[in-house]
């Protein structure tokens, strides 16, 4: 068959809705754009554990020590399931994992912010798990089977955390008032950052179409942040807290929230590596990595010797 | 063999284990995010998660008993580093990760064979405490210990690396069995804690190629308050928020 045949069979199953499994024929490009994507989703997972992991000696009460705990822990095991889908297509963890060290490849701009009070595992349950969880719940529908089987296990702990994180900021938004200000304050900081997750505006989108068509997305960025915007517009009244964007209104006619214009001089620098973070969240990674080389070769060194020892006794 | 049927355990004890596992806890959820590789990462963080809920048990059930309306929250967030009762060995700072493994293996062995009796105690619920706790800490001693030999009989690093780690620690495991004044009426076989300790440790410290130094000094001070100054920074970073922002609900 002709390389034209394989790709008119693929697209055929695609819009078929049945899935691409890892020994299926699939185009260079499909194969290369899911690794980019689950690699990157991966990579998110576990550089997102830092800006949660900073407050886990601080936190205020047992409870909330204990549930943070298990929330970052949980992000370690997405991390996991994420890299080993992208596995299925070819590449190893250790080559993923070296291309995020070395900064090739990327991971989740947001967690290049920094968690400054104790609201904000609030706010970044709330608003970066919130927004995260739109775009995971259409990848459980995503055209790739791994992909999608791991986005439905994740889907259910990330909305667990995501009303973690809400009734966080619900007690805060009752507190003291120096806990109504905290509140408040880590909302203005994360809400632009998070609206930003969704990446650049459709216009400007340079992966989307083909994306759209391989059905590795089902819908674009400004229809997932459109979607975001109007659920917590009405989230943030629970809260009896504002969102900073003074242009935030009703529009009849779209029967959508009309908001501002987000600063996207801010969003190319942070992706472009100059964020607050960038450089600690790296930095963090690849400390971890290189104090933890003697344990893995030590835990392969052993592994070894007694597999000989096991074959000496056979023979 | 077996606790006294007449006698409580004082409320001291029960916040001494309480400490002790509540500072490990928090010692241990350092690593997380920062582990040597992403599996270990997660273990360690469900050790801490582990200890982080044996110690609001002890909290809790001591809080019953004291009353005036202490909480797991106002033992653990608001008494000071003299009044904290934890083992010495539970606030050292982690070191590298063979030195946080064999602090791991040390303490949990200990707990496991302490937890074997308090299990039968007739304080209901610290048996019931003990009891559910003896579940968890079995897979630490397993997790651990099989760590101790990967480590010890992996590479001449890795092995330098925990003869270093016994020499830092070792001289912090004495403690478990000094009964503090607190402890000497409560009918825990001490000394057959010891033995069982020692077997296990001198066990798994064979296979693991690591000499087990028998004469070692015992630094004590822990269950009476005594603390190294490592303590001090810890509650100072733990207890910030409660302390900031006195009666604040969170």
């Amino acid at each position: 068959m002709e390389v034209q045949d394989f790709e008119k069979l693929f697209q055929d199953r695609i819009d078929a809705e049945i899935k691409i499994e890892p020994k299926d024929w699939m185009p260079d490009a499909y194969r290369k754009t899911n690794i980019r994507q689950i690699s990157q989703h991966a990579h998110s997972e576990v550089v997102g554990m830092l800006p949660e992991g900073n407050w886990i000696s601080r936190a205020p009460s047992l409870k909330r020590k204990a549930i943070l705990l298990a929330k970052v822990q949980d992000e370690a095991g997405h991390g996991l399931y994420l890299y080993s889908a992208a596995e299925t297509l070819g590449m190893s963890r250790d080559e993923m994992v070296e291309q995020l060290l070395t900064g090739k490849a990327k991971y989740s701009s947001i967690f290049n912010y920094p968690t400054l009070t104790w609201a904000d595992m609030g706010a970044v349950g709330w608003l970066v798990d919130g927004a995260a969880i739109l775009n995971q719940v259409m990848l459980c529908r995503t055209s790739y089977g791994p992909y999608a089987r791991a986005m439905v296990r994740i889907c259910k702990e990330e909305s667990f955390h995501q009303r973690q994180g809400f009734e966080v900021l619900l007690v805060l938004s009752q507190g003291t008032p120096e806990q109504k200000a905290m509140c408040q304050d880590a909302i203005n900081r994360w809400w632009w950052p998070s609206l930003m997750m969704f990446g650049p505006k459709d216009s400007e989108s340079t992966n989307s179409d083909q994306s759209m068509k391989w059905k590795i997305k089902r819908k674009t960025n400004d229809e997932l942040r459109q979607q975001f915007v109007d659920m917590c517009v009405e989230q943030v009244k629970v809260l009896g807290m504002t969102l900073p964007d003074k242009d935030l209104k009703w529009n009849e006619q779209r029967r959508h929230y009309d908001f501002g214009e987000i600063n996207w001089d801010e969003f190319w620098a942070v992706v472009k590596g100059n964020g607050p973070c960038n450089k600690q969240r790296l930095d963090a990674r690849n400390k971890a990595h290189t104090e933890g080389a003697w344990v893995r070769e030590a835990a392969m060194a052993h592994a070894e010797k007694k597999k000989n020892k096991q074959l000496q006794k056979v023979a | 063999m077996l606790p006294n049927p007449n006698s409580k355990y004082p409320i001291p004890y029960i916040l001494h284990l309480a400490d002790s596992t509540l500072i490990l806890s928090q010692r241990n959820s350092e690593w997380c995010g920062h582990g040597p590789i992403l599996e270990q990462d997660i273990a360690i963080t469900n050790i801490s998660l582990d200890l982080i809920g044996q110690s609001r048990n002890f909290y809790r059930y001591a809080a019953s008993l004291i009353g005036n309306d202490a909480t797991e929250d106002s033992l653990a967030y608001l008494r000071t580093e003299r009044e904290f009762k934890n083992l010495l060995i539970t606030e050292l700072p982690n070191g590298d990760w063979g030195q946080t493994i064999l602090r791991q293996f040390f303490f949990s062995t200990y707990q496991f064979y302490l937890f074997q009796q308090m299990q039968n105690s007739n304080d209901g619920q610290l048996a019931a405490i003990a009891a559910k706790a003896l579940k968890e800490v079995t897979y630490h001693v397993r997790w651990s210990s099989e760590w101790v030999v990967r480590l010890g009989d992996g590479t001449d690093e890795s092995h330098q690396r925990m003869l270093h780690a016994i020499d830092e620690l070792k001289s912090y495991t004495g403690e478990f069995f000094v009964p503090a004044d607190y402890e000497k009426e409560i009918g825990l076989d001490i000394n057959l804690i010891r033995q069982q300790w020692e077997e296990k440790i001198k066990a798994v410290f064979e296979e693991a190629t690591l000499p087990y130094p028998e004469k070692t000094f015992t630094q004590t001070g822990g269950k009476t308050g005594i603390h190294t100054e490592h303590l001090g920074f810890i509650l100072a970073e733990m207890q910030h928020l409660q302390r900031t922002y006195p009666g604040a609900a969170w």
